[in-house]
């Protein structure tokens, strides 16, 4: 599964100017503050919306080509959409809602996935509802079911959570993650929050004032240094593929990435399993010394990759092995450490957030 | 006094039913596709076509009725045509009236069905196009149900306004008594011979019952269709 994009539009006031590439399954995130563009984006890979100019190949059809005149409508392009407003039917009942794609699905999923789909979002008790009786976040599941439902080709998934609060996100996000890891369904998904983004993505797509900017894995861009200028300083933070390699007496669970080895709060994942680590860069302290009598548990030995100083902040590019870190300090900090490209660091990592800990995925209904 | 209707009564009052329904629901496509025109499409010379099908709303019905007859009389351009060609004639029969009557009304049903359709998210037509729905299953499925109540209030107004309709039916098909002797031509046949009031009266209290009655339908209508938003 690929997807290319490129498009050329021109608003009042306004320039549409987006090219990039997908070329491997997984989550891409187009990342960027609210009007950078990201829905007129997903808008017309949908097919809802068409450039003036453009070109948009979803594995190897072209379904978009402005030169050639090809223009394949919504309906044929397979695109299982989820609106940042849910916009389920109101006139039809949530289990309606659920089988209006797939009951137009050219290739239909078989009729168990839709007892599976139900189960995987919990919208069993929901179904002869009216979608003006859903809250929020009942909306959300309901419209994530129905694309899903509609068997499509990959998923676009415009701000699916933005208009939830914090708790109705953190109940939706595990479903995210779990249709990532088991759904196998490539999505494009949308958000201004770089903490989704860190959670779910593989690859990022940086946008701003309608120009994609940047472009690349979860990992390195964002302990890139150039993401804090592009997207207005947000909270930046490294992104670490780890692995359970051991639960010691003492409490802890030691997970270990190319780099190194960080230890947390005993976790019930077995041995072997991949978990998604997140530290932010105001969480991580730098020593030019191996420090002793300190109650963090977590020192790493790294190198100083690049450094990049803005007001009265500078941001410390790491290298840890292969694992790239990225540290958040003042600039006295960093003039008084002598930091410097090459110059060997010990980071002390103050804390560490595990993504979707086990407790969590456990009380999802298994698929 | 009598208080059954009689049948010079009752055949007034089963005409103007028949040539409102007729009148009414033979122009609902024709107003439905118009409002979808207006409500969701823009093209040059959309004011043109907007002030062309709300003229009835200001024009007087007698001259429209004479319109008509220019028109649609057996020696007008049209009407000869459709007499020659199909055999159908418009001039002095009920048709004819249903035809005034739906003219008349069209701009009542237009407007309604017009208000419903832009209330519609046309996000939703959106959602329902990626999930596989071409234009028709969208109509269909999506639009219509959703306009429903404004079809609905359109149905009763127009109907309501086509009961009271008489300059343009006296002028284009006459006062024929069976033929197109509605409500109001019978009210006024009534004024027209002496001692006649009582007859009028009747009529008139007649058309009020009616008139309640169909107030009350439309807002027993627009009371379900709040609650169903």
């Amino acid at each position: 599964m690929s997807v290319e994009v490129s498009l050329r539009h021109d608003f009042p006031g306004f320039a549409l100017r987006v090219d990039f590439a997908l070329s491997r399954p997984g989550v891409t995130a187009l990342f960027g503050a609210s009007g950078a563009g990201k829905s007129t984006v997903v808008s017309a890979i949908a097919g809802t919306f068409r450039p003036r100019e453009g070109r948009i190949v979803v594995a190897g059809r072209e379904v978009l080509d402005t030169a050639k005149g090809i223009f394949v409508p919504p309906q044929q392009r397979r695109a299982g959409m989820v609106f940042q407003d849910a916009r389920l039917f109101p006139h039809m009942s949530v289990r309606d809602n659920l089988l209006f794609g797939w009951r137009r699905a050219p290739v239909k999923a078989e009729a168990g996935e839709i007892d599976r789909v139900i189960a995987l979002l919990g919208l069993g008790a929901l179904q002869d509802r009216r979608p003006r009786l859903l809250s929020g976040g009942e909306k959300s599941r309901v419209a994530l079911g129905r694309a899903l439902l509609s068997s499509p080709e990959f998923l676009l998934l415009d701000e699916p959570l933005a208009a939830l609060d914090a708790q109705r996100r953190a109940e939706i996000l595990p479903y995210l993650e779990r249709l990532r890891d088991e759904a196998k369904l490539p999505m494009l998904y949308v958000s201004h929050s770089l903490d989704e983004v860190a959670r779910l993505a593989d690859d990022i797509v940086v946008m701003k004032d309608g120009s994609s900017v940047l472009q690349g894995s979860v990992f390195d861009v964002l302990t890139g240094l150039e993401l804090p200028a592009l997207a207005g300083s947000p909270p930046v933070g490294a992104v670490i593929a780890a692995t359970v390699s051991a639960h010691r007496d003492d409490g802890l669970t030691a997970l270990a990435f190319d780099g190194g080895t960080l230890f947390v709060s005993r976790l019930s994942d077995p041995l072997g399993t991949r978990l998604r680590l997140r530290v932010r860069a105001e969480e991580i302290m730098l020593a030019l010394e191996e420090p002793h009598g300190i109650s963090a548990n977590n020192v790493l030995a790294a190198e100083v990759a690049a450094i990049a100083e803005s007001g009265t902040q500078a941001d410390i590019q790491l290298r840890c092995g292969a694992t790239r870190l990225i540290a958040r300090i003042t600039r006295a900090s960093a003039q008084r450490l002598a930091l410097a490209p090459g110059k060997p660091v010990y980071a002390i990592v103050k804390s560490v957030t595990v993504d979707a800990p086990a407790a969590h995925r456990d009380a999802l209904p298994s698929l | 006094m009598e208080w059954f209707l009689t049948p010079p009564e009752s055949e007034a009052l089963l005409l103007s039913l028949r040539i409102s329904a007729v009148a009414v629901f033979a122009a609902l496509p024709f107003a439905f596709a118009a409002a979808l025109l207006l409500a969701r499409t823009r093209f040059p010379g959309k004011t043109l076509v907007d002030g062309l099908i709300h003229v009835p709303l200001v024009l007087p019905p007698v001259a429209i009725g004479f319109l008509l007859l220019m028109a649609l009389g057996t020696r007008g351009p049209l009407g000869g045509f459709l007499l020659d060609t199909f055999g159908i004639r418009f001039v002095f029969s009920w048709t004819g009236a249903a035809l005034a009557s739906a003219i008349i009304t069209f701009p009542f049903q237009v407007r309604a069905i017009r208000l419903s359709l832009e209330a519609i998210d046309p996000g939703l037509t959106a959602a329902a196009q990626t999930l596989g729905a071409v234009w028709w299953d969208r109509l269909v499925n999506i639009t219509l149900p959703l306009a429903l109540p404004g079809v609905a209030a359109g149905i009763i107004t127009a109907f309501a306004a086509s009961l009271g309709e008489f300059g343009a039916i006296i002028t284009f098909v006459s006062n024929i008594p069976g033929e197109t002797r509605t409500l109001p031509l019978a009210i006024y046949t009534a004024l027209q011979a002496p001692g006649g009031e009582v007859e009028a009266m009747r009529l008139s209290l007649l058309s009020i019952a009616l008139a309640l009655i169909f107030m009350t339908l439309a807002e027993l209508v627009q009371r379900r269709a709040r609650a169903g938003a």
